[in-house]
């Protein structure tokens, strides 16, 4: 009986998260599109909905609510379902959709779908060879294969989003802050992209000048016949033809320098629409830009600590500052009581903020990237990244949390090398940060270089 | 250079909607082979005959200024997009007849358009309010073209061809429905190219102008 009530639970929750990412996906990510292919609405929906009820089973069991069996046998539905989506069906549509677009193939769209999604699993497949993550008695079609490496992926996605975050977030309140940026700056430029248009529209016209004169004479579409009008050909159209490759040289020269002109520009107006708050929420913008640049800086010390003495955590931060508060400062109190709440808070907080970071990350990435042509297919990349971002967050997760509640993760998730995760996860974050500095370092070199040139 | 002597068209739409296609066929009479992304603004050139076939047949440089973007984009863009817009003469609204969102977009687009004269440079402000009486008294010509018509299935084409309706009732434009990977529809002599060259002709003070042929020699001097 009571398993019933916790399914009907389970399944409302499930249509609430359902409704949200049908919301999000028509409000935010399709907004300038029509949406013709339904089917894409609906996976990208269905894939944050079971990615959410992972996170909500996480909640559910710090707090204890539910039978811990339904929950024990929700949590490996969910997770079964939830790789038959992103093993088996999202990559097959990514196929169909990218074989659609293609004119000569649409014929046997179908066959070449297969195609693709089998050539998919074999690099999938191929891909846990290198890695340390399983132990021998595992069969061959169990889940902790699947699991495993969608875990390596997410974890390394989830490493190179978070190493490039944080070298980025310090380096942009730093550039913003630090630069001063006046109107006559702005106005230079402007008129500097002006007269660059100028001069592009003054060849231009030549050319149109050129090309109709030469149509007029009826020389465009000449093939020199016989002896003579070899002869001709060399002397004259030589010289119309060559004039004009010569000018589009110089056109495409400038028209390179003018969106050169154009994206600088609209970064100086983002820089001064920055200054104009130095009001109050401009204080707290500048605030909270000092927090996140130390916690960055924080959290790469940190795993250059991990990498280069070895160590992975062993207990987790909420335990470990019971302790230091109960063994320090002597205040006695109910630690099983309060390292239940703390540590649903916490997890809670980590939980939200990811979920939010990415659904911005998504965005931002898509309105960037995508075409009408494209969507569809990126739209269904972004519901595959993001399958297995949340559920390599449940992996590292586990790390967040106090022993007794580790204890159904590791059950359901089988015997996975945790610890390995750990570590890849930090020498991926570190890599990422590196290059991320490299990266901004030189494309900051090249920007005052540019200003400097005439 | 004086502003008599420029003749300054923006071509405006959606994202892939195939502006920069539509221009190079209205300049160079072929299909661009090879479209990619517009960052900042492209501009070719048209040559134009007013009123041609008359007695008073005089020959003009025609500007396109294809401005790539969204109506979402960021407002550092969009003020960056504003300059543009100033002293124009005559605009091109290009909507993809196979979706529905980019006419819709169209009104957002000719609020950032027209609006430009009303704000003064700096950071681009709109409210998005559709106030129909600030284009009570516009002068600017205006053209609608309709793009991918190969890519509508001959059903279904009386219910996209009435999309536009809307801007009719503000604005009195004309309307040309094309594919821009095919010339043919812009032949000269076809309806659509008559259409074509009646709005080229509405763009106001061309006699003032200077010529193509007397203008030119002079003022092609600063490469």
């Amino acid at each position: 009986m009571s398993f019933l009530i916790d399914s009907s639970i389970m399944i409302t929750s499930q249509i609430l998260f359902f409704g949200f990412g049908w919301l999000f996906f028509m409000r935010q990510l399709f907004k300038d599109y029509e949406i013709r292919q339904y089917v894409v609405q609906v996976i990208f929906s269905v894939t944050f909905a079971f990615s959410c009820t992972m996170f909500e089973l996480i909640i559910f069991e710090i707090l204890g609510v539910l039978n811990s069996s339904s929950r024990y046998f929700h949590w490996k539905m969910n997770l079964c379902v939830i790789l038959l989506i992103l093993v088996f069906m999202v990559p097959f549509y990514i196929g169909y959709f990218i074989v659609s677009n293609i004119r000569l193939l649409h014929k046997q769209r179908l066959l070449f779908s297969c195609l693709l999604w089998l050539t998919f699993m074999y690099f999938f497949w191929k891909l846990g060879d290198p890695f340390p993550i399983l132990s021998p008695k595992h069969g061959i079609l169990s889940i902790e294969q699947l699991i495993s490496r969608v875990g390596v992926i997410g974890v390394t996605l989830m490493a190179l989003l978070s190493g490039f975050g944080a070298v980025n977030c310090p380096y942009t309140y730093m550039s913003y802050f630090l630069r001063n940026v006046t109107d006559t700056d702005i106005l230079a430029l402007e008129r500097r992209l002006l007269q660059t248009m100028d001069m592009i529209i003054s060849k231009k016209k030549r050319m149109a000048m050129a090309r109709r004169t030469m149509f007029q004479k009826g020389e465009v579409h000449n093939k020199p016949s016989g002896f003579w009008g070899m002869i001709k050909s060399v002397t004259t159209s030589a010289s119309g033809s060559e004039n004009l490759t010569l000018i589009q040289q110089e056109v495409d020269a400038l028209e390179e320098l003018s969106r050169q002109l154009f994206l600088e520009t609209a970064d100086l107006y983002a820089t001064k629409r920055i200054e104009y708050s130095k009001t109050f929420k401009g204080k707290y913008f500048n605030f909270l830009g000092y927090f996140f640049s130390i916690y960055c800086v924080w959290k790469i010390f940190m795993a250059t600590i991990n990498i280069v003495f070895d160590r992975v955590g062993k207990t987790d931060p909420v335990t470990r500052g019971i302790e230091i508060t109960v063994n320090y400062l002597g205040i006695q109190f109910d630690v099983k009581f309060w390292s239940q709440h703390i540590s649903f808070i916490l997890v809670g907080i980590i939980i939200v903020t990811s979920i939010r970071g990415l659904l911005i990350t998504l965005t931002k990435f898509f309105y960037a990237i995508s075409s009408s042509k494209s969507s569809n297919v990126i739209v269904l990349l972004l519901a595959q990244i993001m399958g297995m971002y949340f559920v390599s967050s449940v992996l590292l997760i586990r790390m967040s949390m106090p022993l007794e509640y580790r204890t159904i993760i590791t059950e359901v998730l089988g015997e996975l090398q945790f610890n390995f995760y750990h570590r890849w996860f930090d020498v991926i974050f570190l890599v990422s940060a590196l290059s991320s500095i490299l990266f901004l370092y030189l494309a900051h070199k090249q920007a005052p270089e540019k200003q400097m040139a005439p | 250079m004086a502003s008599l002597d420029r003749v300054k068209v923006l071509v405006l739409g959606d994202s892939g909607v195939g502006k920069s296609s539509l221009v190079h066929l209205l300049c160079q009479n072929q299909v661009l082979g090879n479209p990619s992304w517009t960052v900042g603004c492209s501009v070719d050139v048209r040559v134009h005959d007013y009123k041609e076939g008359t007695p008073e047949e005089k020959t003009y440089y025609i500007e396109l200024w294809d401005v790539g973007g969204s109506v979402g984009s960021a407002s550092s863009v969009k003020s960056t997009r504003a300059v543009f817009y100033n002293s124009v003469n005559g605009i091109i609204f290009v909507h993809d007849l196979t979706n529905k969102k980019s006419s819709q977009n169209l009104r957002r687009w000719s609020l950032e358009a027209l609006n430009r004269d009303l704000v003064p440079t700096g950071v681009l402000v709109t409210n998005g309010d559709y106030d129909q009486e600030q284009f009570a008294d516009n002068q600017i010509p205006l053209l609608v073209i309709g793009t991918k018509l190969d890519q509508i299935h001959e059903t279904k084409r009386h219910e996209v061809l009435t999309r536009t309706a809307f801007l009719a009732e503000d604005f009195n434009p004309e309307e040309i429905n094309l594919d821009c990977t095919n010339p043919r529809y812009l032949a000269a002599g076809s309806s659509n190219a008559v259409k074509l060259s009646r709005f080229f002709d509405k763009i106001p003070g061309f006699p003032d102008r200077k010529r193509f042929g007397a203008g030119t020699l002079k003022s092609l001097h600063y490469d």
